[in-house]
């Protein structure tokens, strides 16, 4: 019966079914398929499924698949010319796999204990006035350059993760998002984002926008900052103004 | 008897013919340290030890390297792919391997090409880690390479056509050859890897005039071998123990060395209680038979993925005031070992980077077993990439020290599972959750100071001791030559190209290259001019002193 069902799905999926949409999986598909999505994709992937550079799995965007079907096929031939390997899986299995990618698209890492429910014509208000948010966030070229680029947040965080980073910035600060300060010679105080760094020199973009090499040999110190300069809204809005930036923020999936 | 005698003068001709083109007869291959203008096997010798006894460049003249010539990937070469082969070079000629199969013979004058041959691989290979090549081997006038897909192929080395192709496994259970083949007398020493997808490994000898399988010894013992006793029940079935990087040879001992890969399932251990032999070991072979002479396991029953594919390097040395056959081996796990290699007898272990899962190793240099994987998780020092891994270490023979590509002081959570094995899907048994990007991230580097950095660093083989170490910021995936002119090349996935003082560590050169090193540095001449070419990104850099 299950078989049956993953083939009548499979079946659909060939013809028209978009790869965001839903597809009935039952939560022990899901499980299933997260357990082969363990035993063969972490490797690479990693558990958050974006261990690879500019390859998020869980945002329900793929490079080489626009359908299921595509992503089914991908899945067992592989990627030609890539690290992408084919895989052994039958209808049933590939069919979880798939299920489990689709869910995790919209499973949080964190659970939300906000009840409100969110209107994001209201968060877009908050967020660029009351919330003071492009001061430092900037989407597209509105905005500041002091935190990350929000323009296609939606479609690399999930809700609940973006309310946490709202109450509490310094939960996480990722790698990509780490906040620098280095002083030169002459005591000139730089600030930005690291971009790259390595034994002679690191890269970030200011909190002005400009993109600056610093050679260390020319600083006098820097360092890598454990903690956001982003201040928690925890107290600053209401939960329903902090539901409502996150379904605002959801909405963003950046340009096709 | 007109036709026999008319076939007879054709087989003499064509014997004449076949003894004016040998280009490299294995004599050469044992005496390559007589002909340092080229570069013979994948370590440039037999005995691993990547040395040079070019002394064009020197400490004093480093600054004056520039770049010679660039050899850029094109499909159908995979550029997205780690570059990890080292070239081969022939009385002029390199020959260089770009990922996954693709092979070129170039003017190592000037990297113009004489030709290609690109081997696609079936769509049914599958790799864990990257559609690598790791190089060839030659023989008279035929090169050798590994294939993707489990063949192992021979090339005229006049103009790169097929002679023979044999299979070694199957692409579609995991079984692929990346390691670059080693020669020894008429036979090509070869195996497959694929330990993350539960093959059964050997390490096998293949006519290099046929391809014929001459001998296999199988690195998981099948009932009834020696060893098998070492796995619970019927898991040596997928055991592991691939092959994957090359070995080296003893002419005088005759006797053939090399590392074998982790145990299947990577992180599960449980199911195969026992030592797991001859996972995560070094065996010592006869190479006429294949039969074990010794064999050295570094990490019985691995649960890290702690594979011994590393270059067993063969030294000849005073040991404690006598002369003796050793092997210098730095090892996954964040070992460094001595063994005497007549005997695999442990002479001297050391840690050559911070380690937690062992508090140590007892006189027989069996490690003293602390940590474990675990299903919540256990962090482990060093990280599953290891204190090294398959990037070459290299020997000098005027310093006396041993230069191993380092990740320092880093470490992963390494979780177990239970996972099911289906042919052809990898079957690791948990995973590691690592601080490090992947390789295939690009030379961007964000992390935090204190998860650990690369070094080159220098070890007393007498003692164990770190006698200098080069920093690095991000790790390192680059291989190491050491020359006769006390030098030391080595590469960053930062995409620097340094030479190094082979005394102190002192940086007298570097050159940036755009992309990650991950492959072996070596040196070569022609018409007078020292060269010296590493892969980086998806291009081959040949550097020279200035004209």
């Amino acid at each position: 019966m299950k078989f049956l069902r993953a083939a009548v799905w499979l079946l659909t999926a060939a013809t028209s079914l978009h790869a965001q949409e839903g597809h009935g999986a039952t939560p022990a598909d899901i499980q299933r398929g997260a357990q082969i999505f363990l035993s063969n994709c972490t490797r690479c992937h990693g558990q958050d499924g974006d261990a690879i550079s500019n390859v998020n799995l869980f945002s329900n965007k793929f490079r080489h698949a626009q359908t299921d079907a595509d992503l089914i096929n991908l899945l067992r031939k592989g990627v030609p010319g890539t690290a992408m390997p084919p895989g052994n899986y039958s209808d049933e299995q590939a069919f979880a796999i798939v299920a489990y990618l689709h869910s995790m698209a919209t499973t949080p890492r964190t659970v939300s204990t906000n009840t409100n429910t969110g209107d994001a014509t209201r968060g877009k208000t908050i967020f660029e006035g009351k919330g003071q948010c492009l001061t430092c966030h900037r989407i597209g070229e509105t905005g500041g350059y002091t935190g990350p680029d929000l323009a296609a947040i939606g479609g690399a965080r999930r809700p609940p993760d973006l309310e946490r980073s709202l109450t509490d910035p310094n939960f996480e600060i990722r790698d990509e998002n780490r906040p620098v300060r280095a002083v030169a010679k002459d005591g000139a105080v730089i600030q930005g984002t690291l971009l790259n760094y390595d034994t002679y020199s690191l890269q970030l973009i200011d909190t002005q926008g400009n993109l600056r090499a610093l050679q260390f040999d020319k600083l006098k110190e820097y360092e890598f900052l454990k903690t956001s300069p982003m201040p928690s809204y925890r107290d600053k809005l209401t939960a329903q103004e902090i539901a409502d930036i996150v379904s605002y923020l959801t909405g963003l999936k950046g340009t096709k | 008897m007109m036709r026999a005698r008319s076939l007879a003068l054709s087989a003499a001709v064509l014997l004449l013919v076949q003894t004016a083109y040998a280009q490299v007869p294995f004599d050469r291959i044992l005496k390559a340290d007589t002909e340092p203008q080229n570069w013979l096997t994948y370590s440039g010798n037999l005995n691993g030890q990547r040395y040079s006894k070019l002394t064009q460049i020197t400490p004093a003249n480093a600054k004056e390297l520039e770049l010679k010539w660039v050899l850029q990937s094109r499909p159908p070469a995979e550029a997205a792919t780690k570059y990890e082969a080292t070239s081969l070079v022939v009385d002029g000629v390199l020959y260089t391997v770009q990922p996954p199969n693709v092979v070129i013979a170039v003017d190592a004058a000037t990297g113009r090409i004489f030709w290609t041959h690109a081997y696609i691989p079936a769509t049914t290979a599958r790799a864990c880690c990257g559609r690598v090549n790791r190089g060839l081997a030659i023989l008279g006038n035929r090169l050798f390479m590994g294939t993707l897909d489990g063949n192992l192929l021979a090339l005229d080395a006049r103009d790169g056509h097929e002679v023979w192709k044999t299979a070694i496994g199957r692409p579609e259970a995991g079984y692929a050859v990346t390691v670059a083949p080693l020669v020894v007398g008429d036979k090509v020493i070869a195996g497959p890897a694929g330990g993350e997808y539960g093959i059964s490994g050997f390490l096998a000898a293949y006519s290099a005039d046929t391809g014929k399988e001459l001998w296999r010894f199988n690195t998981i013992p099948r009932p009834g071998e020696p060893g098998n006793e070492t796995w619970a029940g019927q898991s040596w079935v997928h055991g592991g123990g691939s092959i994957w990087t090359t070995g080296s040879y003893d002419p005088v001992l005759k006797l053939l060395y090399w590392g074998v890969g982790n145990a299947s399932p990577d992180w599960n251990g449980t199911g195969r209680e026992g030592d797991n032999l001859y996972t995560s070991s070094v065996i010592a072979l006869e190479p006429d038979t294949g039969k074990l002479k010794w064999f050295f396991q570094f990490t019985p029953h691995d649960e890290f993925d702690f594979d011994a594919t590393q270059v067993p390097v063969l030294v000849d040395a005073p040991w404690h005031g006598l002369p003796r056959h050793l092997m210098l081996f730095a090892n996954r796990n964040g070992y460094f070992y001595v063994l005497d290699r007549v005997t695999g007898e442990f002479l001297l272990g050391k840690p050559f980077v911070k380690v937690t899962w062992s508090t140590g190793l007892d006189a027989k240099g069996r490690p003293i077993r602390t940590g474990h994987s675990t299903p919540e998780g256990s962090v482990i020092y060093p990280e599953n990439q290891g204190g090294t891994n398959w990037y070459n270490p290299a020997y000098s023979q005027r310093t006396g020290l041993f230069y191993i590509p380092s990740w320092v002081d880093t470490y992963s959570i390494n979780t177990s599972r239970q996972d099911e094995y289906v042919e052809g899907n990898m079957y690791n048994g948990g995973g590691a959750t690592h601080n490090m990007p992947g390789i295939r991230s690009g030379p961007v580097n964000r992390r935090l100071p204190e998860l650990g950095y690369g070094a080159i660093q220098a070890v007393d083989p007498n003692t164990g001791t770190v006698k200098w170490q080069f920093k690095m910021v991000d790790v390192t995936d680059s291989g190491v030559l050491a020359t006769a002119s006390d030098l030391v090349f080595a590469g960053s996935r930062e995409g620097y190209f340094y030479a190094l003082d082979a005394r102190t560590g002192a940086v007298l050169w570097k050159s940036m290259t755009g992309g990650q090193v991950s492959a072996g540095p070596m040196t070569y001449e022609v018409n007078g001019m020292q060269y010296v070419s590493v892969a980086s990104g998806n291009a081959l850099f040949t550097f020279g002193l200035r004209d």
